[in-house]
């Protein structure tokens, strides 16, 4: 102190003049900051902007209006109370002859089998479904809207938006679509197909229940078991384990275990599950138990975490009350880490919900139709279907891609929002 | 004792024996410690400690910090378990059985000998549930009555009942230091323990609570044996029959509370109470 008398500049001025220094490197370091958010952000709305416009066509579908003649001749169904009946009969030739008779014209066999090829092949299972259910409808004649084959979709869609065409549609097929917009007899409705039908070589066909259904048993499968397992071993490792050599292995492995790419996890229960007990391949059991080993580490770390966390105040008047130490754990250790324990498990299984590559060891890649009504039916899971139909050639399937992705995402976003609703009823403020 | 550096050096008197000075034995003891020795790893923390504790008897361990007593004190009802790499040698008897005899479980003596800390620690739970955890664990009321009429008794015995009778559903975390720490108390009598151990409760506590906290102490000790460690003297004469005098992990002298702040036979317990360091 004595000495800053006899400087020029007192300790004030001197802390003064570095101020705007300071300032200068205090608002570039915020800047920094900022440009880092922004950047993310930037990332994020590009990311979701491009799948949103690509993907929100899939939610619309192209249906045909066609006066159907529902004549018995054609059909063949001799005995109504025959269920059989109704399912070999000609839905087919029905349709084919609707075609015919609004564009008489058309000869030729090329064209016959373009003019035919507007239509999906899944527009005479749904004839058949509407006539099995009311036999009435035989003999008469009825406007029916038939859904459109994927091409004429992505026409009809593309004829609302700037870009030009590049699909397959020649110059015959555009003019008929012309007749039918000319007639009112084309229209976009709610693709309900996308959120009711498992896959499809057919993408007007496509839908993604199967593998929403697959996600949903394989994640719980996945959640059933690493949750209780992982917080467990948690407890166990931070509660009553000897601080050893013993356990400091255990705990270096844990570590590593979370950082072992996950198609080694896959390799691991091909290994496992299917080779050495035999399990059947693609079904969600073992995809659950696969994504079990994989969300293990994480789950176990954040659950450490969380109970380390826990006050040690707590547990010594828990002790001091004369509690057991399995009564303090159940009443006072747990409870308050329950949060944590949570968070934790939640982005283990976001985690596992996006993993495509251990599914694809254990062949849940494969193309599976119907929707698995349990967790040993064949199945796969939404990641692996996105892959599936990017992979595929037909256009209509691009539009498809992104709207799984969408659905994905909702999946991924209800499930943090339930793991966030969670930890705030959990986690009661004192 | 580090402020002691910048002030003019004390001379210590040298001390001229290892043995405990005063009266540390009694008749009929409550809790009787032998030849107590507590390690931390390869550091003793705690010597040769030799002493008694009457029923119904308020004992304060006073001692600079660090001396050991904190330490002594989680002996007795074994909290020192909780610490891996702590040991206890010797022996300590309550009601003449060896707590640290292998075959004895922690749980019900636990119970026996209750513990309020230096820190008020109520569970972040409701004010009744606080106090009602210790005879729901231990199975001590089987109607919601019994239970309800040991939580307004306790909290009655603790002084807390009239402030909050209103509000038992409320969370104990949002009472203010001195309430938490009687209902920490409250919690620890719900068990009817026979002693009460005490570390330091009123070191966190402004002097109206610690006030409230040492008339309570003076209230309990008409029937239970209590063992407070406290860093203020004054606490320690006010509230106690015997005091012990621990330094160095020593228990140097022992005595009724009156001759130890009056006239102590040991110079270090002088040194101490006289302000000399500490």
């Amino acid at each position: 102190m004595s000495n800053s008398n006899t400087t020029e500049l007192t300790t004030t001025q001197i802390v003064q003049n570095s101020l705007k220094k300071r300032y200068r490197a205090e608002r570039r370091f915020k800047a920094f900051g900022i440009a880092s958010v922004c950047v993310g952000v930037f990332a994020l709305l590009i990311l979701f902007t491009e799948i949103i416009s690509k993907g929100v066509g899939a939610f619309t579908q192209t249906y045909v209006q066609l006066e159907l003649k529902l004549d018995n001749d054609v059909l063949g169904i001799d005995d109504v109370s025959n269920p059989d009946a109704f399912m070999q009969a000609n839905y087919t030739k029905v349709i084919r002859n609707a075609l015919k008779e609004q564009f008489p014209t058309v000869k030729k066999r090329r064209d016959r089998r373009a003019l035919y090829g507007m239509v999906s092949v899944g527009a005479s299972y749904k004839l058949q479904a509407v006539i099995t259910k009311n036999p009435d409808l035989i003999g008469t004649t009825q406007k029916f809207w038939v859904i459109a084959d994927d091409d004429l979709d992505t026409y009809y869609k593309s004829l609302s938006d700037a870009e030009p065409f590049t699909g397959r549609m020649n110059d015959k097929q555009q003019a008929w679509v012309q007749t039918w917009v000319d007639n009112n007899q084309i229209k976009r409705k709610f693709n309900t197909t996308l959120f009711t039908a498992g896959d499809s070589s057919e993408p007007e066909l496509a839908g993604i229940l199967g593998a929403l259904v697959g996600s949903l048993l394989t994640l719980s499968v996945t959640l059933i078991l690493s949750f209780p397992i992982g917080v467990a071993a948690a407890v166990y490792l931070e509660e009553y384990a000897k601080r050893n050599k013993i356990t400091d292995f255990i705990e270096v492995n844990i570590n590593n275990l979370a950082a072992v790419p996950s198609v080694i996890f896959g390799l691991l229960g091909l290994a496992i599950f299917l080779n050495f007990f035999g399990m059947p391949r693609s079904i969600p059991l073992v995809g659950g138990l696969v994504l079990t080993l994989m969300t293990l580490p994480t789950i176990i770390i954040s659950s450490r975490a969380a109970i380390k966390a826990v006050p040690p105040s707590i547990r010594e008047a828990a002790l001091g009350m004369g509690a057991s130490k399995m009564q303090m754990i159940l009443h006072h250790v747990i409870p308050l880490a329950m949060p944590g324990m949570l968070t934790g498990a939640i982005i283990g299984l976001a985690q596992a919900l996006g993993e495509t590559a251990p599914l694809l060891m254990i062949g849940m890649v494969a193309f599976i139709v119907d929707v698995p009504t349990g967790i040993t039916d064949s199945a796969t899971v939404l990641p692996v279907q996105i892959f599936l139909w990017a992979d595929s050639p037909e256009r209509a399937f691009v539009e498809r891609t992104s709207a799984a992705i969408m659905v994905l995402l909702v999946f991924l976003i209800s499930m943090n929002g339930i793991a966030i609703w969670l930890r705030k009823r959990l986690e009661r403020r004192w | 004792m580090n402020n002691t550096a910048d002030e003019k050096p004390v001379d210590l008197p040298e001390q001229h024996d290892d043995h405990t000075v005063g009266k540390p034995l009694l008749k009929d003891p409550k809790i009787s410690v032998r030849n107590a020795n507590v390690f931390y790893g390869d550091k003793q923390a705690v010597f040769d400690v030799d002493l008694d504790i009457g029923a119904n008897q308020v004992i304060a361990m006073i001692g600079p910090s660090g001396c050991g007593k904190s330490t002594f004190l989680r002996c007795l009802n074994r909290m020192n378990d909780t610490i891996d790499i702590c040991r206890v040698t010797g022996e300590i008897n309550l009601d003449g059985q060896n707590i640290y005899d292998k075959k004895l479980d922690v749980v019900p003596l636990r119970a026996k000998v209750g513990m309020v800390f230096q820190k008020p620690n109520p569970f972040p739970k409701s004010i009744y549930d606080n106090v009602a955890y210790g005879p729901k664990i231990h199975g001590l009321a089987n109607r919601r009555s019994e239970l309800d009429q040991i939580v307004e008794t306790s909290l009655t015995k603790a002084g807390l009942w009239n402030e909050v009778k209103d509000r038992l559903d409320q969370p104990g975390t949002g009472l203010s230091g001195g309430q938490q720490q009687r209902l920490c108390i409250a919690r620890t009598i719900a068990v009817s323990p026979e002693v009460i151990l005490m570390d330091e409760p009123c070191s966190a506590l402004d002097p109206i609570a610690t006030a409230k906290i040492e008339e309570l102490i003076a209230e309990l000790s008409e029937n239970y044996t209590i063992a407070i460690v406290t860093h203020s003297m004054q606490q320690a004469a006010r509230v106690s029959h015997r005091t012990a005098y621990f330094h160095m992990g020593k228990l140097v002298e022992v005595n009724k509370t009156q001759k130890v702040f009056t006239n102590p036979e040991h110079s270090l317990t002088e040194s101490y109470i006289t302000g000399r360091f500490g």
